[in-house]
């Protein structure tokens, strides 16, 4: 199992260690910053590294390597699920995950660290349970217990560890009750040079936002469920009723949560909401290069395309770019080469285009890769894939709550070749 | 600490809640602070230096003089403190283990708190503190912990079974823990359920051989049960449990695949793989035909395809299983082949694995799709990646045959790129292209060799010149080209020098007038001034091949090479098997079984995959039960030889895959009258004195590596007794037909002819009887045999010496050899023979049994085996029954062993032997055999695979004449 974690910055720092087996020592991570070392960028570190006498498994995220040394088989996504956890969980605590924070609350991540694993074994990974066990840091807890005297931490024994429903606490109780769900979906596309779509899939999410009291039952029922062939559920929405009946019945961990991620590959349900017109081109002899962009809207269902974003990695060998918006503005970073247009709104009367000149550093030759395009863009009350909402409807408690259902697609990794 | 300080600062500012306020005291004095405070009378004081303590602690500073006064806070029922003071105890009770005994009153206490929430924590933490001392403390506590009406107690004590175990395991043994741990799978609670099993695993692993996961229907339905009811990560321990258990029917299989289905709907993406990893084994069970079969198949894809949209780490580790899966199962993503194509902002390490599946599932259906997607990839700017494409490219073109011409086309684009080092990798892939569909694309040499300047890598280098040396007589200067390279020979890398000396040999062989300067130039630079024994050796082989024989060379050096495998890459069957019960371990992640590895587990157990029940087809996998004990490749065979492969590539004829490395085979012949091969005769071709070098006799005493299994009979022949292999193996018992009248002494002037083949000492033998009812006395004998399918030729003369009389019989045997000439007969054991004397020249002909081919060699390696078997299309099997025979398994494999038909491996399924057989011919063909014995059945069955099926018949025969005699 989990034997150690330890945190590591970008700069390669160690700053927060855990073990929850006997202690190994830290000059491990040094076949960890070895292999960082080697690779161009932080993403690029393998996330799997093998040494002499132990298995190192990192996930690189929020700017901070998590790092968990392991000595037995035990299983990688195991460890590596564990980890994104770890880094939800700091986030959940304290709002942000990065350095300063955890180093600001020491102690209380390390106790978090504590209740995490056992042995190596994971012990309490819910985020209410953890809440309940340890609170999480507010100014006027932090008063409130100085004066009293009264800690932070939870001393009875919590219910919803050992019920069957672990991720629910007992005895939740909101004077207004509320439950929203935000159907998300995100384009994951790759359209080539001539706009034809290469390949495409849509990536939804039920995100949920449940605050209601006691302990209802709930039923999330969809218009066309048979959209849905791929799907992932929260461990509370009951699989049965979901196979023989297509609906999602679950008793709701209170507060945020994920109810399901679902996927959508069929190429004829996939909408691409923009296109776009591009090229770049370099002349053959001299040292410059053309840059044009267009971008419209495609298959957008009559909503409006906001939010619109290209952003380009340019060619190494550029020395200074020349181009002129017709909407919105553009931002060049001459170091990282990454060329940022922020277009906004899509206005279909009124086409933004970027264009202007390239110019080379003297010599070089004619770039050899094409850069791609990457597409950012947002439709508000739109699921692309057509999915809707039918009904919720609430059993086991008699209050009537407040129910609300939002929709937005956006750009996942949505990309043009050229 | 020098972000402390600056924290330190920070604090100043405001009045920010934070942790870092611990932090201010770094100087000085600051311990002596710290103890005062710890003994303070304030509860709230003694909490917030104890935080201090903790904070200190956790960056790595010592702490640990303070451990009287930490100990002493411990008695309190301030949870939080009590928790501070604990996390304190497991990291310095290593280091003062006096000290720590007096923690364990406190924690014996502790045990018996009417706080459930107290017992665990206590019982949770002494399991922590691994001090000898404490640990015989623990014993008591945890036993009463482990039975506790409280289900998180007893879920708490279980881990700490572990803990314990892993402490000093056979304390836990002697106190009998493990029995209790065991009882715990059968809780009522599914968290205490899956604790248990998580820790039984956990001590499992290092106890390979014992059964403490035994595993019954009863228990795997209380697993399931449990499955359905505890957390996530519950349902990892339990579903790498179910993996464990081997189904008894495919019924039982099936009731276990429907119960684990629904978690390839959870969230948690090692839940999924675990459960694919399940049903990957189980499934193994289920007959083909089966409804079931089908729907499992279908719902396998849509999960793994999520995967894939998973944080980068999460995909590599997906991607890493998936190739596994593809390589068993290549029909469950034939048709996800978009998912795997590349993003631009993929990690390097998630698109080098994207492109290896992308090969996997190209077929003639998408290669459209996947060419245009590779050309793609080969202009990005990362360059392994690129390397990576343009060689992907050449594997579609071996993979798929109808794709090779837009492959082709597809590298030339990319070479006129001249971006360096994509054209080095598009040579390197063309020449695999020319080995697979020779005489096709020849066309494009020309531009190749416009690129020769601009490669500086071996391989690159080496694959050129082996494209020159192979196409030499097309390129017009190819004696210039490779004389370029001889230039600087010994600044060249082992595989570039061996390449161009077998490159001028082949060059020399097709154009032998202008270039016999540079054949010995080369010849030289190898032998005289090379270190490198492989060169050497290489080179004195064929000094001494074009000076003794040079058609001989010609025949093996241009000999026509085995077309290379369509797969590319493949894991090894059995390793492949074995991996698929690890899917989602970090063996699955490496391609390696977890015994090559993984340090903590000793001797692990070689998982497989179960065998179908009750299979009526032979072709599924003739599994050769290695389970326990035999030992899987490290690595998987790469199909494509590699150019540094140097054995392989010996006589530049690599050998068809798999190879075998064993002891050469013993020669199949008779010494070959005319070939002295050490003596002169060196003059002919080059009038060079080889047997004047002093170098010569070590180099050929270390030369016999590997002679190719496939070598053409009469070079075959010459070579093996170049290098003397000794003594052949002393066969017994090999069955010898009954002699018949070949030829009627009324066909014949008075002489009949009756005789048989015997195989004897590994030289077969004709035995005559020649009888002469004429009335004359019958002299001057001689024999000659027409050409055969075999190659089957007298080796000496006809022995007859003294004249026959009248009425007279004489018995001679006659040596044969297999390096006669060829041709194909039919049937194909037919012999055409002449036999003169005296008075006439008779023909008749006669059929032999195939079996004295059989060569005592012939006995494969059990993975080759395997491979060999998978490997040969189902196309060429045949299956023969052979009536009425009464012999158990035993008998038959032994008897069979008498005629060189040898028992690689036996299985048992249901009271029917199963024997795999391995046999080679004198002519270097291999044949497979699956002989099945039902014990009380007479009738046999008998599978043969061959590459060359038509010997099946003749095979057979032999199997019967065998068996029966």
């Amino acid at each position: 199992m989990i034997n150690s974690l330890f945190l590591i910055n970008p700069s390669g720092e160690m700053f927060l260690e855990k073990h929850w087996k006997s202690v190994v020592s830290r000059s491990v991570c040094d076949y960890f910053l070895e292999a960082k070392e080697k690779a161009l960028e932080p993403e690029d570190v393998p996330p799997v590294i093998h040494t002499p006498h132990h298995y190192l498994i990192s996930i690189y995220r929020d700017k901070l390597f998590f790092l968990s040394v392991i000595q037995t088989e035990v299983p990688p996504l195991f460890v590596i699920e564990f980890l994104h956890r770890v880094a939800e969980m700091i986030q959940d605590y304290f709002g942000e995950c990065s350095e300063t924070v955890v180093k600001d609350h020491m102690v209380m991540v390390y106790e978090l660290l504590e209740e995490m694993l056992d042995n190596g074994f994971p012990l309490a990974t819910e985020s209410n349970v953890l809440k309940e066990m340890i609170r999480p840091p507010t100014i006027l807890r932090s008063v409130v217990n100085t004066l009293t005297g009264t800690s932070n931490v939870g001393d009875t024994l919590l219910t919803g560890q050992l019920s069957t429903i672990p991720w629910r606490r007992a005895g939740v109780r909101y004077t207004n009750n509320e439950a929203y769900f935000d159907v998300v979906e995100e384009i994951d596309a790759i359209l080539d040079q001539s706009g034809t779509t290469v390949f495409a899939e849509i990536q939804g999410v039920v995100e949920a936002c449940v605050k209601l009291s006691g302990m209802p039952d709930l039923t999330l029922s969809f218009m066309n469920p048979r959209l849905l062939d791929d799907v992932s559920f929260h461990p509370c929405v009951r699989y049965k009723l979901w196979e023989s009946e297509r609906v999602l019945s679950f008793i709701p961990p209170d507060g945020n949560f994920t109810l399901m991620t679902y996927h959508v590959n069929a190429q004829n349900l996939v909408a691409i909401p923009v296109y776009v017109k591009q090229s770049i081109s370099f002349f053959e002899c001299g040292s410059d290069g053309r840059l044009d962009v267009t971008v419209g809207p495609k298959q957008t269902m009559g909503k409006t395309v906001e939010g619109v974003m290209v952003t380009v990695h340019l060619p190494k060998t550029i020395l200074s770019i020349n181009l002129t918006a017709t909407q919105g503005s553009y931002t060049y970073d001459n170091g990282t080469k990454l060329l940022v247009w922020d277009i906004g709104k899509l206005n279909p009367q009124k086409l933004p285009n970027l264009r202007g000149s390239l110019s080379l550093q003297a010599g070089a030759p004619k770039p050899e890769e094409n850069p791609s395009l990457n597409i950012d863009l947002k439709i508000q009350q739109l699921a692309i894939s057509g999915l809707k909402v039918n009904r919720l409807d609430m059993f086991g408690e008699k209050y009537k709550p407040f129910k609300g259902v939002k929709y937005i697609t956006k750009a996942g990794k949505f990309q043009v070749r050229t | 600490m020098e972000w402390a300080n600056q924290l330190c600062e920070n604090r100043q500012f405001g009045s920010k809640m934070t942790d870092s306020k611990y932090f201010t005291t770094t100087k000085k004095g600051e311990i002596f602070e710290l103890k005062a405070e710890l003994n303070s009378d304030k509860k709230e004081k003694k909490k917030e230096a104890v935080k201090k303590v903790i904070a200190s602690m956790t960056v790595g500073k010592d702490v640990s003089a303070l451990f009287p006064d930490v100990v002493n806070c411990m008695q309190t029922d301030n949870l939080e403190l009590k928790k501070l003071v604990y996390l304190y105890l497991m990291n310095y009770a290593k280091s003062q283990p006096d000290m720590a005994i007096m923690a364990v009153n406190t924690f014996v206490k502790d045990c018996e708190d009417a706080n459930p929430l107290i017992r665990a924590l206590a019982v949770r933490t002494m399991g922590c503190i691994r001090v000898d001392k404490i640990t015989e403390y623990l014993c008591e506590p945890l036993r009463k912990c482990l039975k506790d009406e409280d289900p998180y107690v007893r879920k708490t004590a279980a881990v700490c079974v572990a803990k314990l175990h892993d402490i000093n395991a056979q304390l836990v043994e002697d106190q009998g823990f493990l029995d209790t741990l065991k009882d715990l799978i059968s809780d009522s609670n599914p968290m205490v359920v899956a604790n248990a099993v998580a820790a039984l695993s956990e001590i499992a692993e290092s106890h390979p051989n014992s059964n403490l996961l035994d595993l019954n229907p009863q228990s795997i339905n209380k697993l399931l049960t449990a499955l359905n009811e505890c957390t996530e990560w519950g349902q990892i321990f339990i579903l790498d449990c179910l993996a464990n258990y081997t189904p008894r029917d495919d019924r039982e299989s099936q009731s276990i695949c429907e119960r684990v289905t629904p978690r390839l709907s959870h969230a948690n993406s090692a839940v999924v793989l675990s459960a694919v990893k399940v049903l990957m084994k189980f499934m193994e069970m289920l007959p083909k035909d089966l409804d079931y079969y089908s729907t499992l198949l279908k719902k396998l894809a849509p999960p793994l395809v999520t995967l894939l949209s998973a944080e980068p780490e999460l995909q590599y580790v997906a991607l890493r299983n998936i190739n596994l899966i593809v390589q068993k199962r290549p029909e469950i993503l034939k048709h996800e082949m978009k998912v795997f194509f590349v993003k631009y902002n993929d990690p390097i390490y998630v698109k080098l694995e994207k492109l290896d599946i992308m090969i996997r599932l190209a077929s003639q259906a998408n290669i459209a799709q996947v060419l245009a997607e590779l050309k793609e990839y080969a202009t990005e700017v990362d360059v392994d990646f690129v390397r990576k494409a343009v060689r992907a490219i050449g594997r579609c073109a071996i993979k798929v045959e109808q794709s090779a011409e837009r492959c082709v086309s597809t590298l030339l684009d990319l070479i006129q790129t001249k971006v360096n080092y994509v054209v080095q990798e598009a040579i390197v892939v063309i020449k695999d292209i020319f080995r697979k569909y020779p005489n096709k694309y020849e066309s494009v040499i020309a531009t190749l060799c416009e690129n020769l300047d601009s490669l500086d890598e071996p391989e690159a280098r080496a694959a050129m010149i082996w494209i020159v040396g192979e196409y030499a007589e097309r390129i017009d200067n190819a004696d210039e080209l490779l004389e370029s390279f001889l230039e600087g020979f010994h600044d060249e890398s082992t595989q570039v020098q061996l390449q161009l000396l077998t490159a001028i040999v082949k060059l020399f062989l097709k154009k032998p007038t202008e270039t016999q300067e540079l054949v010995q130039q080369v010849l030289s630079l190898a032998t005289q001034d090379s270190d490198n024994p492989d060169l050497r050796d290489r080179g004195y082989i064929y000094w001494r091949l074009l000076s003794t024989d040079p058609v001989a060379a010609k025949e093996v050096v241009l000999a026509e090479k085995p077309l290379i495998s369509e797969e590319t890459d493949l894991i090894e069957p059995t390793l492949l098997e074995e991996l698929i019960c690890h899917i989602g371990t970090l063996a699955s992640v490496y391609h390696k079984p977890p015994s090559a590895f993984v340090e903590g587990s000793r001797g692990v157990m070689h998982k497989r995959l179960p065998a179908r029940t009750g299979s009526g087809e032979s072709t599924e996998s003739p599994d050769v039960g290695t389970a326990a004990g035999g030992s899987a490749p490290e690595a998987a065979p790469s199909i494509i030889p590699s150019q540094g492969d140097l054995l392989g590539d010996l006589l530049n004829l690599d050998m068809a895959p798999p190879t075998t490395s064993g002891p050469p085979p013993p020669t199949t012949g008779m010494q070959m009258g005319g070939m002295d091969l050490l003596g002169g005769g060196l003059d002919s071709l080059l009038g060079g004195d080889i047997g004047g070098s002093p170098a010569m006799g070590a180099g050929f005493g270390a030369a016999p590596a590997v002679m190719p299994a496939s070598l053409n009979a009469p070079v075959g022949g010459g070579l093996g007794d170049l290098f003397d292999l000794g003594g052949v193996g002393m066969p017994m018992g090999a069955y010898i037909p009954p002699k018949i009248v070949w030829l009627p002494a009324m066909k014949a002037k008075g002489l009949e002819i009756s005789g048989t083949f015997a195989r004897r000492a590994g030289v077969i033998q004709m035995e005559l009887i020649l009888t002469n009812k004429a009335m004359s006395v019958m002299t001057d004998f001689a024999i000659q045999f027409n050409r055969n399918s075999f190659g089957l030729a007298p080796a000496g003369p006809l022995q007859v010496l003294t004249p026959l009389g009248p009425n007279q019989t004489i018995e001679v045997s006659l040596p044969l050899s297999t390096v006669g000439p060829v041709m194909k007969m039919d049937p194909l054991n037919n012999l055409q023979v002449a036999v003169k004397n005296n008075i006439d020249v008779f023909y008749f002909s006669c059929q032999y049994p195939i079996s004295m081919l059989f060569v005592e060699d012939g006995k494969m390696e059990r993975q080759v085996f395997l491979a060999t078997w998978k490997d040969i299309p189902n196309d060429n099997e045949s299956q023969f029954q052979i009536k009425d025979c009464h012999l158990n398994s035993d008998a038959a494999s032994s008897k069979l062993q008498g005629s060189n038909i040898f028992t690689i491996a036996k299985r048992t399924v249901e009271g029917q032997d199963m024997l795999y057989m391995s046999i080679k011919l004198s002519n270097g063909i291999w044949v497979l055999a699956e002989l099945r014995v039902q014990a009380g059945n007479p009738n046999y069955t008998i599978s043969l695979k061959c590459r060359a099926p038509e010997v099946s018949q003749c095979v057979f025969q032999c199997y019967e004449a065998v068996l029966k005699n």
